[in-house]
């Protein structure tokens, strides 16, 4: 065994996941629909951009939950969802059984807190005028009431834990390497000590060398403290490495949703099986029979009817795809997924029973 | 929306349901025997308030017909420039190509005039530059870009022309050519957009293409469309592409050789089956370790401390030592000769020759030597030399 080979032998990836754990994060039909300009003079049919179209997603104290998908699936919408970003147009998000729409200010106030951000870009993220120590104390400064010094030993504190040191406090991001940089993003996320990050593509725009420096940093941390995560990626051995759960998402609606595991060995849903199917080997002599799906994901603006993936599915069972949306079964233990080759909708459709109303259906 | 199979295939572009296809790879290699692009101690620098930086410091490698050569580094490396050192794009000031050769077709490309460069660029060398988004101007349509090339190169006019560039579009692989080649580009999704990119780089036919990053950021379904095109492209030309790329999932899957690089050498070459399953070169080895497989549920990623040096500021001997898991002192005080480890396998690094300097051909060892040696390796060298005679 190499030197490295043992170096990595000897540490640890994510724990495992305890089902048991308090829920913290939790959305029900959550949904976010855009009205864009339309019509004749503000009159008139007004299209509706349906970026988040009612998804159910639980996230527990030390788990990672990902989600995945192409351009347009809806799942930065829902990042910004969960930050309190924007505001639903449907559905419920719940933080530790609290509704969070229903909630006081003071409450919102606390959810903020708790729920803390890394993002995508290193260099867009971080105010370059201002020292790091004045970003990391930021979020501190607004939401507590501690005093300066507090703060500041706080800060030291994170910056540690993130692998910086107090000095490097002083210095503007300028100064800092693209993973240095989303260190202190994550040290800021980190500073008011919260329940869940949202983690928004944390590693895409870092050098392939430095990835695995945050990725580690963030498993470590969430050992550490017990956080709950919910990771935002379109790289798939990445979400595998990092999650816990997988959640497959495709024109806002989540496709797939499970334990990344059995979802991986064993995808359900057409899509997820494309997706991996087209996903970059490992290995040269790795060869993955390519699905191609036919045409280009179509516009979250005019949705198709029924199941959303219908008119590009290679399966596709009939008009019961077309007309009823396949609400998620439980096809395995913790594996659920929304299709219609699953569960028992197209028997009762051809029965005659009736596609039940869509979940989050706006006024006409 | 989609009515037909037939009306299917030919609105999206997709032949997958064609005979010749081969969904399981890309058939058989389509390697020839005749090298066509040949980098011989490729070295640029460029002067700045820094110093020197010595972006690339003796690149040596091969292109030949039909084969996909993989360079693999980190931002920093050496990779981009060495392309552009290829196309002779490089800004003077200030950079400078040095030293060095490189012999496309038989002729050092270096040498030429800037007429006679100009005359290669595009045409007997394409390439796709890193951010196909940015690469296509706004305010011509796709008729007039994909055109261009072809109207400088080939001093084509009028329906030959037209029929000129609607064929380098039906080559990749877009539907409707003559009536999208009217759109312009905020028109097409990004996959389209990217494939008009590769339809200008090869639109006069080039012996050799060379591709930086094209598909960063691409979706997956979308990127897997696209190195499925130039693989396409590749049977039925013969080009030969450099794929520079930091991403080794693409290596895995499109690259025949692979040539690593670090601080703007190459540390490891080989065949692509070697790198993976023997990488010998502890840089490579370690950024192999740091990417999660999709395959199969990943330990722990091995993470390379630290980062890149300064190119303006290298320590002597080899510049990975402060990062590396194996270093020993002799590899603070030169930098290692290049080592054989198989049949077209090479490596340079101490450990390969047991961290002896001894073992080293003094003039290699020499040559090797950008900076300065430090005074115990000069006593070394001296001492190797005196053994010799």
């Amino acid at each position: 065994m190499t030197t490295i080979q043992e170096q990595i032998q000897q540490k640890e990836g994510i724990q495992p996941l305890d089902v048991n754990a308090e829920v913290i994060l939790e959305t029900r039909g959550l949904a976010k629909h855009f009205e864009l300009a339309g019509g004749f003079l503000g009159f008139g049919n007004k299209p509706t951009l349906k970026a988040v179209d009612g998804i159910d997603v639980v996230v527990r104290a030390g788990e990672t939950v990902g989600l995945v998908g192409e351009s347009g699936c809806g799942k930065s919408t829902t990042a910004k969802l969960l930050l309190g970003l924007e505001k639903p147009t449907a559905g419920q998000i719940f933080f530790k059984g609290e509704d969070f729409t229903k909630m006081s200010r003071a409450a919102k106030r606390d959810y903020r807190k708790n729920v803390q951000a890394v993002f995508q870009d290193p260099w867009s993220s971080l105010n370059p005028r201002m020292r790091v120590r004045a970003i990391v104390s930021e979020p501190l400064q607004i939401v507590t009431k501690m005093t300066k010094g507090e703060i500041n030993t706080r800060v030291d504190e994170v910056l540690e834990e993130v692998g910086l040191n107090a000095y490097q406090a002083n210095l503007y991001p300028h100064e800092f390497s693209g993973g240095q940089r989303q260190r202190i993003g994550v040290a800021r996320a980190l500073a008011l000590n919260p329940e869940v990050m949202v983690l928004d593509e944390p590693v895409s725009a870092l050098d392939v060398s430095i990835r695995a420096q945050i990725l580690n940093l963030l498993v470590d941390l969430q050992k550490e403290h017990n956080l709950a995560y919910l990771m935002i990626a379109h790289n798939l051995a990445t979400v595998r490495y990092m999650c816990h759960t997988t959640a497959v998402m495709y024109l806002g609606s989540i496709k797939e949703i499970g334990d990344s595991e059995p979802l991986f060995s064993n995808p359900l849903h057409p899509y997820t099986q494309a997706l991996i199917s087209a996903a970059l080997p490992s290995h040269p002599d790795i060869e993955r029979e390519e699905i191609i799906l036919p045409g280009e994901v179509p516009s979250p603006v005019d949705p198709p009817s029924g199941c959303t993936f219908n008119p590009r599915c290679p399966v596709k069972i009939g008009d019961v795809c077309e007309q009823w949306a396949p609400g998620l079964t439980e096809e395995e233990t913790r594996h659920w997924v929304s299709c219609h080759l699953y569960g028992d909708a197209k028997e009762r459709f051809a029965a005659g029973e009736a596609a039940p109303a869509a979940a989050a259906e706006d006024d006409a | 929306m989609v009515d037909s199979p037939e009306q299917d295939r030919v609105e999206t572009g997709d032949y997958s349901d064609r005979e010749d296809a081969d969904r399981d790879g890309f058939g058989p290699s389509t390697v020839q025997d005749d090298v066509i692009l040949e980098l011989k101690n490729l070295r640029t620098y460029f002067q700045t308030s820094y110093g020197t930086v010595k972006a690339v410091d003796g690149v040596s490698y091969h292109v030949k017909r039909g084969e996909t050569l993989g360079v693999v580094g980190e931002s920093g490396s050496g990779k981009s420039v060495t392309a552009l050192s290829i196309m002779r794009l490089i800004p003077s000031p200030p950079g400078y190509i040095v030293g060095g050769e490189v012999i496309l077709d038989g002729e050092n490309v270096l040498d030429l005039s800037d007429g006679e460069m100009a005359k290669i660029r595009g045409s007997k060398v394409g390439m796709i530059l890193q951010d196909p988004m940015t690469a296509l101007n706004p305010v011509f349509n796709i008729e007039n870009q994909v055109g261009e090339a072809i109207r400088i190169h080939q001093d084509l006019k009028g329906q030959s022309l037209v029929d000129k560039i609607v064929h380098s579009l039906r080559q990749v692989r877009i539907p409707a050519a003559e009536s999208r080649m009217k759109d312009f580009p905020h028109q097409l999704s990004g996959g389209m957009r990217q494939r008009v990119v590769g339809a200008i780089s090869i639109s006069c036919a080039p012996i050799v293409l060379i591709a930086d990053e094209p598909t960063t950021a691409l979706d997956v379904t979308i990127q897997a469309g696209y190195l499925r095109l130039l693989k396409e492209i590749q049977a039925e030309t013969g080009v030969g592409i450099i794929f520079i790329t930091h991403d080794f999932g693409i290596v895995a899957k499109m690259c025949d050789r692979v040539a690593v690089m670090y601080a703007g050498r190459i540390v490891e070459t080989g065949d692509v089956r070697q790198i993976f399953n023997e990488p010998s070169h502890p840089y490579s080895e370690a950024l192999l370790a740091s990417v999660p497989k999709l395959e199969e549920r990943t330990q722990r990623l091995y993470s390379i401390e630290g980062q890149p040096p300064p190119l303006f500021d290298l320590p002597p001997g080899c510049p990975f030592a402060p990062r590396c898991e194996y270093a020993q002192d002799v590899c603070r005080d030169a930098y290692p000769v290049r080592a054989e480890i198989g049949p077209e396998h090479t490596a340079s690094c101490w450990k390969l020759l047991d961290f002896d300097i001894s073992k080293a051909d003094p003039e290699e060892l020499a040559a090797a030597q950008s900076v300065s040696v430090t005074a115990a390796a000069e006593e070394q060298l001296e001492e190797a030399e005196a053994v010799a005679d």
